[in-house]
Order: C-alpha cells, then structure tokens, then sequence
C-alpha cells in the first residue's frame, strides 16, 4: 500500500502549486495512471482524503485517467495495445518491444478557486502550461 | 521520466493527457492549470543526487528486491564470504522492524546499515540519502541495497542504484514475472534463488519463468542460483565484475561535472533516457 506514500508527494506538489498562484483551495485534480506504473487507481482514491486532510487540497474531486498499454515493436515497428503482462507486438508476435505508453504516474492538471479580486477572468489565458518548457 | 523537458508526454499517450475538454473549462473564480509533473518528481530528485553520490565515489550500487524469504540476506552472506577480497562492500538492509538482517551482515565483518522503515512497505530516495550520511563512501566498491520483501511496492520508487536485481525462489513459483510485472520489468537481472530446491520442487520450470519475462519484454539475463551450495555464485560475480567495469567505463565517457550545477544522469535502470537537468540549491556531500 504505497498509495498513501504517493498520495502524500502529490498533497506536496498541490501545496506548492496553490501557493504560487496565490489559490484558496483546489478544486480538482486530474491524475493520469498507467497500470505498469505500480499504483492502484482506486487505492490512489482511497488514500487522497487521509493524505489531503487539513491541506489546500481537502475536499477536491479527484479524477484519474487510466491510460492505456501500448508498445512498439523493436522489429516490425508495428504499435499496439499491450496487457501489464503481455507486452508482446500483436502485428508479428515478437517479444522485444518498448512500452510508448503505460507507465505514467502523472498530475495532469488542477482547477484552482481564488478569490474574485485575485482572480484575472477567464478571457486573459487562464490555461497556463507549467510542465512544459 | 522529468518535468523540465515533456518527456513525460510520449506520442502514445499524448492524446489522453494533453490539454483540452471540459476539465479544462473553468467558471468564474477558478483557475485550470496544466501540470504534467511526475507525482514521484521529489523521490527522483533524491535519487539521482544519491546515485550522483556513487558516482562521485567510484561506488556501484546494487538494489536487491524480491518477496520476503526469497533469500537476500543468505545471497549477501554467500557474496560477501566469496566475493573477490579486494572489493570492498557494505549493506543497507530496509526492513519495518529489527535489526535481525544488518546483524547477521555484520558478524562477517561488512559494513551494515539498517533502515527500520516502520509500516512503511518500501524504501524511499530518502531513506537512502539519510543512511548515506553513516557511511564514507570513499572505503567502499559496492553498496548493495537490501530493499523491503515485497514484489509490488518497491518497484515504483528510484533509490539512486545503478541496477534492480530480481530474486525469483523456487518455492514461489515460475509464473511471478506475469504476477508482478511492475516489479521485473524493473529488473536488471533476475536471480532464480534457492535452485537447489529445483529437482524437489519440480513443478518450477526455469525455462517457463524465463517465457513470462519475455512476455513482459524484459531483455534481463536469468541465473539460477543457490547460496546453499553456492552453484550459479562464479557467474553472479563475473556479472558484479561486470557491471563495475561497465560504470567505470561509463563514467570514463560521461565525467562527472563535480560541484557544477547542471548536470546529466541517466537512471539506473537502464531503460530510462538521459536528458539535461539543471538545479539552483546546494547541496553537501557527506
């Protein structure tokens, strides 16, 4: 049960992120999950109120997005969805592949409140890419 | 994976995480804001610090994972007896109570630090970086890591080694690798521990556990081995030989830049990307 581990390091990058943007609260939070990662989606959910007690991100709705398995063939180039423990290319059967997708473990994005005074509107970029630089 | 350079978005996921839809309107008073961070971005910090560490000392870190009584701890007691005497080795035992495992590490003269992880089911980069502090890495070759008996939780967090062995005990099972696919897919090596268990438990096929790891792509190396009459230990020390040398080499290509603040890593298992990281604090070196 390392979820409540991995619960616990996303309350801290939650913090940061309200404190940047100066937020009262967070409202939302949007996870994107692969299962080679190692961590459950339900477990994730399970531990998020405990983690998020008493924090910036108490009460927020959490919303993982399971992504899918997906691996490339190392011979034919062929690209196809996988199972966890079938990683194999479903075009020629070979085995050696490299996985393109399935293993994130991601915050995607959160919906922060402010307070109207802070608050620039929504016609003034209000979609701001920090991950990407 | 990192945050500085969208590594983290591959064209396979892109279309599930890029920006976009409804979660991403917002109403008055609220602000969306795009991510895309690592949730574990502070352990893989810790962790390329603590292997640049190793690095800086020549050191070659080994992290050893399995299920509880697959026999690290006999595997280390074999390793330190026989190893070349010339390479100098001490331990971190993870485990969430007692001392039981460093103990017996030390009564053969080895240097052993025991991480008591509590109810933890894992070690962290953390936890590491704290037991670095008790030991001068500069009298050391190797330092094997004795994670946690656990096949599901210590796969998903980077300590800073440079390799994952996989201990996979005959008693166990030949179909672990389809079971716990997170945690060989991770793996370095996998070590078919306890083989002279094999003709007795002879539903263990070798050759059955090796086809579920080819299933799951792993292109790691299999051995069969036992500490009890040490068969497979000559070619598990040709492999540790091995590896140092290949670190030695890769570091002879790839100098540490020391006391720079930009730097490269890559990560230890081999099948991770090396990319540009740049950091602004400062950090000692113990």
């Amino acid at each position: 049960m390392h979820e409540l581990a991995i619960c616990q390091a996303l309350i801290n990058q939650l913090e940061t992120i309200a404190s940047e943007r100066n937020a009262q609260s967070i409202s939302l939070i949007v996870v994107g999950i692969g299962p080679l990662s190692g961590v459950e989606a339900q477990l994730l959910k399970n531990a998020y109120p405990i983690a998020s007690a008493g924090t910036v991100a108490d009460n927020a709705e959490i919303v993982i997005q399971q992504l899918p398995v997906k691996v490339k063939c190392n011979e034919c180039g062929c690209e196809s969805d996988a199972k966890p423990n079938k990683l194999i290319c479903k075009n020629c059967g070979n085995w050696r592949t490299s996985l393109v997708s399935g293993d994130e473990l991601l915050l995607l994005s959160v919906e922060l409140e402010k307070s109207d005074t802070e608050y620039s509107g929504p016609d003034t970029g209000n979609l701001t890419n920090t991950g990407l630089h | 994976m990192c945050d500085t350079c969208g590594c983290n978005i591959t064209h396979g996921n892109e279309n599930f995480i890029k920006p976009g839809g409804k979660l991403h309107k917002t109403e008055s008073g609220k602000e969306a804001v795009t991510v895309l961070h690592n949730l574990l971005d502070e352990n893989d910090h810790t962790a390329m610090h603590n292997r640049e560490h190793f690095d800086q000392h020549n050191v070659l870190a080994i992290n050893l994972m399995s299920s509880p009584g697959a026999g690290k701890t006999a595997l280390l007691e074999a390793t330190i007896q026989q190893l070349d005497k010339n390479l100098r080795i001490a331990v971190i035992e993870g485990d969430l109570e007692t001392e039981n495992d460093a103990e017996r590490i030390r009564k053969h003269g080895v240097k052993a630090i025991q991480i008591s992880t509590g109810s933890a089911c894992h070690l962290d980069a953390h936890m590491i970086h704290q037991a670095l502090h008790n030991l001068d890495l500069a009298e050391f070759d190797i330092i094997f890591i004795e994670n946690v008996g656990n096949l599901v939780c210590p796969a998903s967090f980077d300590l800073g080694q440079h390799l994952n062995v996989t201990l996979l005990s005959v008693p166990e099972g030949d179909d672990k690798p389809a079971k716990y696919p997170v945690m060989f897919r991770a793996s370095d090596f996998v070590l078919i521990s306890k083989s002279d268990l094999l003709p007795i438990l002879d539903d263990f096929k070798p050759e059955r556990a090796r086809k579920y790891l080819q299933d799951i792509a792993s292109t790691a190396p299999i051995l069969e081995l036992s500490s009890k009459n040490k068969s497979g230990m000559k070619e598990w020390f040709e492999w540790i030989n091995q590896q140092i040398k290949n670190r030695k080499d890769y570091l002879k290509e790839h100098p540490l830049s020391t006391h720079s603040h930009t730097h490269s890593h890559n990560h230890g298992n081999n099948h991770g990307h090396t990319h540009q990281h740049t950091h602004d604090h400062l950090h000692k070196h113990v």
